[in-house]
């Protein structure tokens, strides 16, 4: 059996290997498939939903679901845009993300895809969430009222950093990113250095002190839209460097 | 005090207050025989900075706070950028970081300027204060002066480019950081703000002269109008030079004798404190050392050009000189006299950023200065437009902001405006038969020589007292609820 696949995504064919996902191959090809959990190098995790296409008419996300041939991806759609919108939409009233006054506002992932979906106000009422900002360490801080629980940070930390400092507690609305059980993040072995700051797509892990050094013209999505970055993926250089 | 009319007085609102910066109203009380009981400023939104940025890191806080005004967010960026950058250890700038922080603020000061004298003052000057409203707007003194209308448009256009150009966008910028700023300008760029700089100037020159003809031609009249004598307060350089990025505190009485100069300015709650009174969101700071009947004072432009000894540009300067002989060399306390020292001021701005922009050193590359973290606590002070700003943090172990305080510029002239209106409806309103239109916009006039910025001026929360009264036609009150102040 040959390990090569072939399918079609939007009616254009794409090739890849057996072992990849959808998200995998068209990131290969050069179809942009819109994500924010998803990192290559990364094991896939399925959470944010972005991703959601539609496979031979099911709904399926696409950094989990394998490649076959034979498959009819659904991608670029005004279905899956509006799902999408609302699935982007809810991350931002779930949570208490003021752009205005976010260092990470113009690099931010959530941000770009809401500007690239469209999302002027959201249309759901915003749920103003109780969080708590764990700015206990001398160089990171951890912002839960930002954090879309996309465990980038949590598989970063324990797949390249080699630390396993992240990990979740709790269910449904009050799951939330932990370090341990009651624990803060000055009781870790999280260290400035780590990859997993680099991993959290938006402005909720950080490098203290550091916010908005980088002029406004100049960061990642001030002229170029999420999923049109020249074809380099804005976070593969994690995988990269080691 | 009960802030509701009596049975038997008649009760004439202003609301809302137009053609000033957020929502305010006022409320006049005449008694039985048409004379004025009672008349306020009451500004009726309610903010929150100082409670919601607490528990946020300080180096959110030039971009966070800034959020405050859309007018002058400039002011609070830098203010805030003043007072994180001791807590890194930024007490002296580079010179590009500090030149280009200082042509950002002089921007601002021209554009906001500009913005007030020709989009919302003109009108009463140019038509009259009892001109039939329909013309006395910016699209009336678009059609009948569209060469002024223009300029104003220009001048205003000017004064953001060079925002944008130094904090990255027209509106709400992220160009200062603690300790310095975050880009310099490329030679072009410092070219294309330098092209319009003759334009600039004369159109601020001509400008000044509507102000000061105006003034001037109509003495008799504004001369009186909302007028008394204060205390003034601004930023002056230590040998006593304007300047309003930095600079000591000085206090000036009413015959211009300096009460106090404070070099230091993370001692300011020396001399500043505030008082609340409870039917206004906004408080009423005083000079510490006289006490809240005393030392009530006045800040902004008039207060600015009453306060220092000189200006360090020539044109400036001289008109200065002019203005000062209104009053034989002392303070001017005409209230209306704020838009001619106003314009004295954008003249300044034109002058200083002309300077600025053959100084090489806005090319420079070094950006930021940082040194050990040394202190908990800072306090940054500067002019904005409106009058003397003070920004106060206090930083915990974790670099997360435990205390904030704010005194914005519209809070200090708060007893200066109450009692501008106060005596303009005297003048007016007592003992007519009947209120006109014109009569109401002349105490909206006398509120407007001021600038207020009513969103700026209400950020407090938490601290207020409340109050709130159902009131028959009559005047009975019909039921009362009430939230004392600190809960």
């Amino acid at each position: 059996m040959s390990d090569r696949v072939s399918f079609t995504i939007d009616g254009t064919r794409v090739e890849a290997f057996r072992s990849q996902s959808i998200m995998d191959a068209a990131m290969e090809s050069g179809v942009y498939i819109p994500r924010l959990c998803h990192v290559p190098g990364l094991d896939p995790w399925g959470s944010c939903r972005v991703c959601t296409v539609k496979v031979n008419g099911r709904f399926s996300t696409a950094c989990t679901q394998p490649a076959m041939t034979g498959l009819t991806v659904e991608n670029d759609t005004e279905e899956l845009n509006d799902l999408r919108r609302d699935l982007v939409e809810m991350l931002f009233v779930g949570g208490n993300h003021f752009c205005m006054s976010c260092e990470k506002s113009g690099n931010c992932e959530l941000q770009a895809m809401g500007y690239r979906l469209g999302i002027t106000a959201p249309l759901h009422p915003y749920l103003h969430p109780d969080r708590d900002v764990d700015a206990s360490h001398p160089d990171i801080m951890l912002d839960h009222n930002r954090c879309i629980l996309c465990a980038r940070c949590v598989r970063t930390s324990r797949d390249l950093d080699g630390k396993q400092v992240f990990d979740f507690v709790n269910r449904g609305s009050d799951r939330r990113i932990a370090i341990d059980p009651g624990a803060r993040l000055k009781d870790s072995d999280a260290d400035v250095t780590d990859r997993a700051l680099d991993a959290c797509p938006v402005g909720a892990l950080l490098r203290k002190r550091e916010g908005f050094r980088v002029p406004v013209g100049e960061r990642e999505y001030d002229h170029v839209a999420i999923g049109e970055e020249d074809g380099v993926d804005p976070v593969s250089d994690l995988w990269d460097e080691s | 005090m009960n802030p509701v009319l009596q049975t038997d007085t008649e009760r004439i609102v202003i609301e809302p207050v137009t053609r000033v910066e957020g929502h305010g109203k006022v409320t006049i009380h005449r008694d039985a025989e048409g004379r004025v009981a009672q008349a306020r400023l009451h500004i009726v939104e309610f903010r929150g900075f100082e409670r919601f940025i607490q528990g946020r890191p300080y180096w959110e806080m030039p971009v966070a706070v800034q959020r405050l005004c859309g007018i002058c967010p400039v002011s609070h960026h830098l203010c805030a950028a003043k007072a994180v950058d001791l807590l890194v250890g930024g007490e002296s700038l580079t010179p590009t970081a500090e030149k280009i922080r200082r042509l950002m603020h002089y921007g601002q000061f021209f554009q906001s300027h500009a913005l007030h004298f020709f989009h919302l003052a003109s009108p009463d000057l140019l038509f009259g204060f009892d001109a039939d409203p329909v013309d006395r707007n910016v699209l009336g003194v678009a059609a009948a002066h569209p060469e002024l209308a223009r300029q104003g448009i220009l001048m205003r256009k000017w004064g953001q480019e060079i925002i944008q150009a130094t904090a990255g966008k027209k509106v709400h910028g992220t160009g200062a950081i603690p300790g310095g700023v975050n880009r310099s300008l490329t030679r072009e760029e410092r070219d294309t703000l330098r092209a319009p700089v003759s334009h600039m100037l004369t159109w601020a020159r001509e400008a000044l002269e509507l102000a000061r003809g105006y003034t001037l031609e109509n003495l008799p009249d504004v001369g009186h109008f909302g007028d008394f004598e204060s205390n003034y307060l601004a930023l002056v350089r230590a040998d006593g030079a304007m300047d309003i990025y930095d600079g000591e505190l000085r206090a000036i009485d009413p015959r211009g004798e300096i009460l106090l100069q404070e070099p230091d300015s993370q001692r300011y709650l020396d001399v500043i404190a505030e008082e609340v009174r409870p039917w206004s969101y906004m408080k009423f700071p005083y000079l510490k050392p006289l006490g809240p009947e005393e030392g009530w004072y006045r800040v902004g432009p008039l207060a600015r050009v009453n306060a220092c000894d000189f200006i360090d540009t020539p044109e400036a300067e001289e008109a200065r000189q002019e203005f000062k002989g209104l009053a034989g060399g002392g303070p001017v306390h005409h209230t209306m006299a704020y838009h001619w020292a106003r314009m004295i001021e954008l003249l300044h701005c034109a002058e200083v950023i002309q300077r600025l922009l053959d100084d090489d050193d806005l090319l420079g590359a070094e950006l930021r200065t940082e040194g050990p973290r040394r202190r908990r606590e800072g306090v940054g002070i500067l002019e904005a437009p409106r009058g003397t700003l003070f920004h106060h943090y206090r930083v915990g172990d974790d670099d997360l902001v435990t205390r904030c305080n704010l005194i914005v510029s519209t809070t200090s002239n708060n007893e200066g405006m109450n009692r501008s209106v106060t005596q303009v409806a005297k003048q007016r309103m007592e003992g007519v038969d009947r209120i006109t239109e014109g009569m109401m916009n002349e105490v909206e006039v006398a509120i407007r020589a001021y600038d207020p910025c009513l969103s700026c001026a209400t950020h407090a929360l938490g601290q207020m007292p409340l109050i709130v009264e159902l009131v028959d036609e009559g005047g009975d009150v019909l039921d009362r609820r009430a939230r004392s102040g600190g809960s």
